[in-house]
């Protein structure tokens, strides 16, 4: 029986593991709580942490139907992300652990997106039975990443974002066009009513011999051709024409690099984590491509792209079962962690 | 929107780029002259080369590491250059209060090293800035082209 705890960014979430089955994911969405007052924006990371923390780990405890003294072994992620935030979780995790006369294991974030995938349900679990070597594309409003998974707790990074993540390139083209800050989930919408051919923007880097990804240019080339139509984007349907087209630049770039990266390493499987993977079209798309190929696709379960404990806490048992990733009891949080790194490869 | 004022007593270094390459290599040498506890605020609309000036004001800093984007992080740290140098970007947050309880007013009031912040206005909000403050101003002109202004000289 393991708690996880997360907090590197938005989300305070607490995560009860057993036997790679998640008992309990709660997460304090902050999104939610901030819309109770109206508000778009949803910051105030550090102390929502510890306010949250405790009603969000004995809620996970209490939905396990465990008590603290049934726990092995306590988690928490130890980067990357912001400092104040991190501390607040791992903080907690390596105080509850030396309480217990337990082990603290410290977790990369991105390390346990590499295997949110390889969870499925219900109930959750993890189906480690099934893993396979893979190229994994992590990709969310902070982060673009391609990875080579090419065992359990094996991996090698292949490239990442030059400059904007591409969650980060929809809130803004978003803001570009006149939606509301943070509108990635918004132009989604519309884009399904659109059509992806009506502009041509960029694929930037696809036919680059690399696997970085590059979603800054894109903003100029919006805001370019919204001068050049001025007025365009009051029109509904221009707009959604619009949406769809920029989502398909996106999404074409990211399964195309992805594919590609498979392809090369000669990999069977490709999965996909992170907060842009509930994206319509990068879910749909992905599914298409990889079913032309004969690839399997693992795609992380919605309730799972965003950030969320049980990825932690299921990479923690794994780990913590091979007697990897105990933290010393005087280890700090690593806000500027990188998964290159972590680096294991056998 | 109201910037924070310039320091009086500082002439403003004014430049144009005609490419990021360019933007880039201007921040480089730029940061060749900052100065260890500087808050440089940089302001600029969408597109105009923020993340590109802070690329290349990391590389004249002499960090290693790969520079992106502090949107949704917040804030990106940087070391192995002659000073620590942080990235912030408080667009996400609504008020100095926000800034206090995500941990960032340290970064802001004493930093250790350099502090690069987009969205300063989030923290300062009218008020006065002190004198470890220093602005950089971007412009769009066309699809390359950006001007660039600096209340410090190099």
């Amino acid at each position: 029986m393991l708690l996880a705890l997360e907090t590197s960014c938005d989300e305070t979430s607490a995560a009860v593991i057993h036997d790679g089955v998640i008992l309990a994911n709660v997460v304090s969405s902050q999104i939610r709580l901030h819309a109770e007052y109206g508000g778009v924006v949803p910051e105030l990371a550090t102390r929502e942490h510890l306010r949250n923390l405790l009603p969000v780990a004995r809620a996970a405890l209490r939905q396990a139907g465990v008590t603290p003294r049934d726990l092995r072994a306590v988690a928490a992620t130890r980067g990357p992300g912001l400092p104040a935030a991190l501390r607040a979780g791992f903080t907690a995790a390596q105080a509850a652990a030396y309480v217990l006369g337990v082990p603290c294991l410290g977790i990369h974030h991105h390390e346990a997106h590499l295997y949110s995938p390889w969870i499925s349900g219900p109930p959750l679990r993890a189906d480690w039975g099934a893993f396979q070597p893979n190229v994994s594309l992590i990709v969310s409003g902070g982060h673009t990443m391609l990875v080579h998974v090419r065992a359990e707790l094996e991996h090698m990074v292949l490239g990442s974002t030059l400059d904007d993540a591409a969650g980060e390139a929809f809130d803004k083209v978003s803001k570009l066009v006149g939606l509301p800050y943070p509108g990635g989930p918004v132009l989604d919408r519309l884009a399904e009513e659109g059509r992806a051919d009506a502009y041509d923007f960029p694929r930037p880097l696809l036919y680059e011999p690399h696997d970085d990804f590059s979603f800054s240019g894109l903003k100029t080339s919006v805001r370019v051709f919204l001068q050049k139509h001025p007025g365009l984007a009051d029109d509904p349907q221009a707009l959604r024409n619009l949406c769809a087209s920029v989502r398909a630049a996106i999404v074409e770039t990211l399964i195309g690099k992805t594919l590609r990266a498979a392809r090369r390493l000669g990999v069977r499987c490709v999965t996909a984590s992170g907060g842009v993977t509930c994206n319509r079209a990068l879910r749909r798309d992905l599914a298409t491509k990889c079913a032309q190929l004969g690839l399997t696709l693992r795609l992380a379960e919605p309730s799972l792209c965003t950030d969320n404990a049980a990825m932690v806490g299921i990479l923690a048992e794994r780990q913590f079962g091979r007697g990897l990733g105990i933290s010393e009891r005087d280890a700090e949080p690593e806000p500027g962690w990188s998964l290159e790194s972590l680096q294991r490869v056998g | 929107m109201d910037h924070p004022q310039s320091p009086s007593n500082v002439l403003p270094f004014r430049a144009q780029t005609r490419s990021v390459a360019e933007t880039e290599a201007l921040a480089a040498r730029l940061a060749q002259t900052a100065q260890s506890g500087w808050v440089i605020g940089l302001h600029g609309d969408l597109g105009a080369g923020k993340t590109a000036f802070s690329r290349g004001f990391a590389r004249g800093l002499g960090c290693p590491g790969r520079v992106h984007s502090p949107t949704f992080a917040l804030m990106n740290a940087y070391r192995g250059g002659r000073c620590p140098l942080q990235h912030l970007d408080l667009y996400r947050l609504n008020s100095a209060a926000d800034v206090t309880a995500a941990g960032l007013e340290e970064y802001l009031l004493q930093p250790e090293g350099i502090t690069l912040v987009e969205w300063a206005e989030r923290w300062i909000d009218g008020g006065a800035v002190p004198p470890n403050w220093r602005q950089v101003h971007l412009e769009v002109l066309g699809e390359n082209e950006r001007s660039l202004v600096c209340d410090w000289h190099p």
